[in-house]
């Protein structure tokens, strides 16, 4: 299993609320060859949504170009204190991980 | 540490979650990829060839993108910070390109009413490149770019 993603979110005083996700994943990029000259498979995050109370504020597809322990910041209205967000990412082999942060 | 070890672990656990998928038959063999991911766009090699995979003209620049938190030099290139605000009435998506790298797409967002157009991610550059930053807006693409130059790339092994 996945490691868990580091989530931080806080809303300010005009009711926007920030959102900063750290994710733990290897994404490797098919490109790279290992010590004896084979081609290291592909292995990244491709579908990664975000969402708030049951709707949809954020999703995104990633290709292997997105670094290595992806990060992520957006910014969204109509949270309050206290209410969660929850990030769930999908990599191309099928794994997939959500995790849940409280806003501040 | 035997990082060996963890990597078979976490293969492992990642075939038998799809193994047993497959076997409730909630996904067909060979359609294990993730169903709404844009493989054409991901494999595009240029702006046209990936905005006509979202199903796009040719997009027209647009001084309403801007970028934030992007170095006009990045030491690592494995690791760019790429910010990017879009002022257009509508914005729907927000894709980042890197020019030089083998595919130019790199992450696609879409972004819901009530979602602010504007976010930062990381990307990968193999070296200097111009970076796009394309948005859909009201249902035209526009495009702006900025150069980032890589002291040191990416996609080395």
């Amino acid at each position: 299993m996945a490691d868990p993603m580091r989530i931080r979110a806080n809303v300010d005083a005009s009711g926007v609320t920030e959102v900063k996700v750290l994710m733990n994943h290897e994404m490797e990029t098919g490109q790279r060859k290992d010590a004896s000259g084979k081609t290291i498979p592909a292995w990244f995050i491709q579908n990664v949504t975000a969402t708030h109370g049951g709707r949809t504020v954020l999703s995104a597809q990633w290709g292997p170009a997105v670094s290595k322990n992806p990060f992520l910041s957006f910014k969204f209205k109509g949270a309050q204190k206290g209410d969660k967000v929850q990030v769930t990412w999908v990599d191309n082999r099928g794994d997939k991980r959500t995790d849940e942060a409280t806003i501040a | 540490m035997d990082a060996g070890r963890r990597d078979v672990l976490k293969a492992g656990s990642g075939v038998s979650l799809l193994a047993l998928l497959a076997a409730a038959g909630w996904l067909k063999p060979g359609e294990a990829q993730a169903a709404d991911w844009n493989k054409a766009a991901f494999e595009a090699k240029s702006m046209e060839e990936t905005v006509k995979a979202f199903g796009g003209g040719t997009p027209a620049t647009s001084k309403d993108i801007t970028f934030f938190s992007t170095p006009d030099i990045a030491e690592n290139g494995a690791v760019v910070p790429i910010g990017v605000a879009s002022a257009l009435p509508k914005t729907e998506q927000i894709a980042i390109l890197v020019e030089k790298n083998p595919n130019m797409l790199a992450a696609t967002f879409d972004i819901p009413a009530g979602t602010e157009p504007s976010l930062t991610t990381r990307v990968k550059m193999g070296q200097s490149s111009n970076v796009y930053a394309l948005v859909k807006a009201d249902g035209k693409y526009y495009v702006a770019s900025k150069e980032v130059k890589v002291t040191l790339g990416g996609c080395g092994g």
